[in-house]
């Protein structure tokens, strides 16, 4: 106990110059990015955190971070390199944060306990391992956010990407855009199935001009969509298909035998809509 | 013992799966069903699955022998209200019932069947 109390006073009575040199450390060029947070801001920060840091070692000598005691800490520094990771920050600046702290209170540590090198190298060595454990938690918050804005973007992505229209009665269309995989065409399959319940198509065109490359693995995809809504009775039609992708689907070896292409999705709503018995002609008094 | 009704609606009969499909209620109704093609002189067969929910590989392979077997005993099989989900399944399974008719509902399931068969009388209007 009476050792643990050691780091506490020399923070606390030392508090001043050492949050000082902290900023002034926090502050050099290279690990201060005075473009996304200002000086003032940082500061407070530094100052917030290291009241919570002095509370919590007061509760609990050990360090164990994964404590309630340690909590008002971790939530800061969660929210801190939350925000962090928002603005841009890298890893290695959201994490210096913490680390910067180390140098001056090492620098304190000596002058401190000059005469008793067995008892500077213990307390060293457990400061050290809990500004290591709080440096990591940043990184692993940051990195954590960090994944989640890609998760949701992944997600908001799929919903953008597969919007079924109705052309007309008994006839719906998806374009596809951007590269198919397995979970894009399960999501594009469930909903234009759906949609042709919804709408009781009898066509459904797939427009592929969007899609930049087609593999044998994307075709093995639109032949298994172009199978299930036939099993439902609707008729697909495939469009779209640029040049180079029919000779690509040849050379691969992929036919699409017994389904509808067209070239143009043009052409498929005029084949679709002659499907359902309606033609398409020009008003002949606006012919000029 | 539980059985699929087989209904005779002019010269095609009706199947309406209400119930989900096990084995043995599958193998009955194939049997059932050819029997009754040939006894009506069915010339076409209509089977409604749109209550059905869940498709195994062995339902799946039924369905489809069910519509080949009518098939050799000259009637059109139209099948009629896949759900989305039992699609997936049946493709997925592989069992994507080359040549057999589908249609979203009874309703377009007989304009099929009709259309097919005064076609198909229209061609040999001598017979």
């Amino acid at each position: 106990m009476e050792k643990k109390s050691i780091i506490i006073e020399v923070l606390r009575s030392h508090e001043k110059e050492l949050l000082q040199e902290w900023q002034r450390e926090g502050l050099t060029p290279g690990t201060f990015r005075t473009d996304l947070v200002s000086s003032d801001e940082l500061k407070q920060q530094m100052e917030l955190f290291f009241e919570h840091l002095l509370e919590a070692l007061e509760k609990d000598h050990e360090g164990e971070i994964s404590q309630e005691n340690w909590k008002p800490v971790r939530s800061f520094l969660a929210d801190l390199s939350r925000s962090r990771a928002r603005q841009g920050f890298t890893p290695t600046e959201t994490a210096l944060f913490v680390f910067s702290l180390k140098r001056p209170i090492f620098r304190l540590l000596q002058d401190y306990l000059k005469d008793n090198p067995a008892r500077l190298g213990k307390e060293l060595w457990n400061i050290n391992a809990l500004l290591d454990k709080l440096g990591l938690f940043t990184t692993e918050t940051y990195i954590k956010s960090k994944e989640e804005i890609i998760r949701r973007q992944q997600e908001e992505m799929l919903e953008l990407s597969t919007p079924v229209v109705k052309i007309w009665e008994q006839i719906v269309a998806v374009p596809l855009i951007g590269t198919l995989d397995s979970a894009r065409t399960q999501t594009v399959m469930e909903n234009l199935l759906q949609e042709i319940v919804n709408v009781s198509a009898t066509v459904a065109i797939i427009d592929i001009t969007g899609v930049p490359t087609v593999d044998t693995l994307v075709a093995q995809h639109l032949i298994k969509t172009v199978s299930a809504a036939r099993l439902m009775g609707t008729e697909c039609i495939i469009s779209g298909i640029r040049p180079q992708i029919a000779q690509t689907m040849i050379h691969l070896g992929v036919s699409f035998q017994d389904i509808t292409t067209k070239a143009t999705l043009a052409e498929a709503i005029k084949y679709g809509l002659s499907r359902v018995g309606y033609r398409i002609s020009r008003i002949e008094s606006s012919r000029q | 013992m539980e059985r699929i009704p087989i209904l005779k609606l002019g010269n095609f009969l009706l199947v309406s799966i209400q119930v989900d499909m096990h084995d043995q209620l599958a193998l009955n109704l194939q049997e059932e069903l050819t029997a009754r093609i040939v006894q009506d002189n069915a010339k076409g067969v209509l089977i409604d699955i749109s209550a059905l929910e869940v498709v195994d590989s062995f339902i799946g392979r039924m369905l489809a022998n069910i519509a080949s077997m009518a098939r050799i005993l000259d009637a059109e099989t139209v099948v009629v209200g896949m759900r989305p989900a039992v699609a997936i399944t049946m493709v997925e399974l592989g069992l994507s019932l080359p040549g057999v008719r589908t249609a979203l509902n009874v309703e377009k399931g007989i304009e099929i069947l009709t259309s097919l068969i005064t076609r198909d009388t229209d061609e040999h209007p001598a017979e």
